[in-house]
């Protein structure tokens, strides 16, 4: 895919904001001091009136968050992963969770492609920090079409949203008549041999390893899975059944979230094998975002050995 | 104040504290000190000075009320409970299973509740981030929120103070229940948070401090909600377990309920405090 066009899902929210602006009046955007970079900047060029800088004080703008919903306007706050679910993680849970309001967190630079910045902050925990709270969506978009459908859908949706955004600039997979449903997976390749189920820029090394284990001549089904919960169990079901055998692929450690969210189901399900992929219990480190996904094995050549061992294991 | 309007307000606030006694005691748990101590600024709030109907609780225009020392949730719904938001026979299903009335406030459950809370620190927030939406969309309704002396002790706090200054939210009424006491002593032992008054100046607020038992005082200071061009911080002192004699400036009441023995006293204390308003 050398040459398909690259967004960075970041660029996908701060570009969907606008479009949003543009259509609806009922809501107000938040940020702390991070604007430039989660590109809820886009959105304050467009209407300044109606973004609002919280300053470096994360706490402070998610609880005000669950203040301006709570008078049931809809409300956008972003900032880093790590701060938003990592540090307010508790307001996240009370303020937020606990009256399940309308809130939409957009949470960039999530995972280790944060790049140079290094472990400080690149989150790893915030998909499984947030399937935590009840009634919580998780959504880890894959692309610029799924991210910003995924906004949109949030708009719709009754109830707190937790929406993961990127750094790094990643390949457009998806074309506009893709049709994004919270909850739902989608199978993207028909496989029998082994199911690859992956999530937001793993998405795109799982359509590479699915060519690359083709060649060998295994037959590999791929599952884009970009609501991490409410988890899709119908078609994680419906893999294990008819292909025998699971690799999950995330950018995240790998306790927690997809990997794990895969394993419940199947485990209380259709027990079968399931390798997951995922950054292994460590903090990561500076480098270009490229070369840290090497560094941290989350390439397609990664899925491709998972798959392997996966099938080993039927 | 006219007399009988004193009189009427404190015989509200005594019905409140009964309230409060009465639920603490039947779930054998709870904070009676601190609900104790802000019962006539909830007297105040809710029988004079907020524009609230118990008929329409979601009323969109209604003011708002966040109770961010959610711990003296007592207070608060038994104020509801009297203000005719809910029978006031709920008040002894206090922090039962099925009850409504949950140990801090629930806004998914319960009439009146404007805000869920009990996590110290959020309320503030909560309730900076109504005024905000009053502002922004347009509407004209007040927000109040009240905190512990022992909450401003949370940075969050002082974040939301900076916020709510930083884009003059005059909409913001901000009451500190200054009670002097918090679960481990004094707040002044503990981690002292004074002057109050002056930190809340320094961050961009109108301040006033009063005797928070006192509703001529109260009255006086609530006149002047909405006239400022900035947020506005009423620090109350106030003596924690207030009406009940044994209670009174005791921290051991923070948290615990009275037995039998003690309910009974406390009960008929203020059942004499009450006819003596007759």
């Amino acid at each position: 895919m050398a040459d398909v066009k690259k967004i960075a899902t970041r660029d996908s929210f701060g570009n969907v904001l606008v479009e949003l602006g543009n259509e609806r009046e009922d809501f107000v955007v938040l940020d702390a001091d991070l604007a430039a970079a989660t590109k809820t900047g886009t959105f304050k060029k467009a209407f300044p009136e109606r973004h609002y800088d919280c300053g470096i004080a994360e706490q402070n703008m998610v609880s005000i968050a669950a203040g301006i919903a709570a008078t049931g306007k809809r409300v956008v706050c972003s900032s880093f992963a790590m701060f938003a679910a990592g540090r307010a993680f508790e307001q996240v849970r009370n303020s937020i969770g606990y009256p399940h309001l309308n809130v939409i967190i957009g949470a960039t630079h999530a995972g280790i492609s944060v790049g140079e910045d290094g472990a400080t902050h690149q989150c790893c925990e915030d998909l499984a920090l947030m399937r935590t709270i009840p009634g919580m969506t998780v959504i880890n978009p894959a692309d610029d079409t799924e991210a910003k459908a995924a906004v949109r859908a949030a708009f719709e949706h009754d109830g707190p949203v937790y929406i993961r955004f990127g750094r790094l600039a990643v390949p457009v997979l998806f074309d506009e008549d893709y049709k994004f449903v919270i909850g739902k997976g989608i199978e993207l390749k028909d496989g029998t041999d082994v199911t690859i189920i992956a999530t937001g820029l793993m998405v795109g090394e799982a359509l590479d390893a699915y060519e690359m284990l083709k060649a060998e001549g295994i037959s590999a089904r791929i599952v884009n899975m970009p609501t991490i919960k409410p988890i899709d169990r119908d078609i994680i079901v419906k893999a294990a059944n008819e292909t025998g055998a699971i690799v999950t692929a995330e950018e995240h450690n790998i306790i927690g979230a997809l990997g794990s969210a895969v394993a419940e189901v199947v485990t209380e399900e259709c027990p079968v094998p399931v390798v997951r992929v995922g950054v292994n219990d460590v903090f990561g480190c500076s480098g270009p975002a490229t070369a840290l996904l090497e560094e941290f094995s989350l390439k397609a050549k990664d899925i491709v050995a998972a798959a392997k061992k996966a099938i080993s294991k039927k | 104040m006219k007399k009988e309007e004193l009189k009427e307000l404190q015989r509200i606030a005594t019905k409140i504290r009964m309230g409060i006694i009465e639920g603490v005691y039947n779930a054998k748990s709870g904070h009676p000190g601190g609900s104790l101590s802000a019962a006539d600024i909830m007297a105040y709030l809710y029988f004079k000075k907020m524009n609230v109907n118990p008929e329409n609780p979601k009323d969109e225009a209604r003011d708002r009320f966040v109770l961010s020392k959610g711990h003296a949730a007592p207070v608060l719904y038994s104020t509801l409970a009297n203000r005719g938001f809910f029978d006031v026979e709920l008040l002894k299903t206090l922090r039962k299973v099925g009850s409504i009335l949950q140990g801090h406030p629930d806004m998914k459950k319960i009439p009146g509740v404007d805000m869920s809370s009990g996590s110290l620190g959020q309320g503030i927030s909560a309730a900076t981030g109504m005024a905000l939406s009053a502002k922004h969309f347009g509407n004209d309704f007040k927000v109040y929120a009240l905190l512990g002396d022992g909450e401003i002790q949370e940075g969050q706090v002082w974040e939301a103070a900076m916020f709510a200054a930083h884009k003059k939210l005059n909409n913001l009424t901000v009451i500190v229940d200054n009670n002097n006491l918090q679960i481990d002593g004094t707040v002044a032992e503990v981690n002292s948070p004074y002057p109050i008054v002056e930190k809340f100046e320094a961050f961009g607020f109108e301040t006033v401090e009063i005797d928070g038992n006192d509703f001529e005082q109260i009255e006086e200071a609530f006149s002047k909600v909405g006239t400022f061009d900035k947020p506005y911080a009423i620090i109350a002192k106030t003596v924690k377990g207030k009406g009940v004699s044994f209670m009174e400036n005791q921290v051991g009441w923070h948290g615990s309920a009275p037995n039998e023995e003690q309910y009974t006293q406390a009960m008929a204390e203020l059942a004499d405090t009450l006819a003596g308003l007759n």
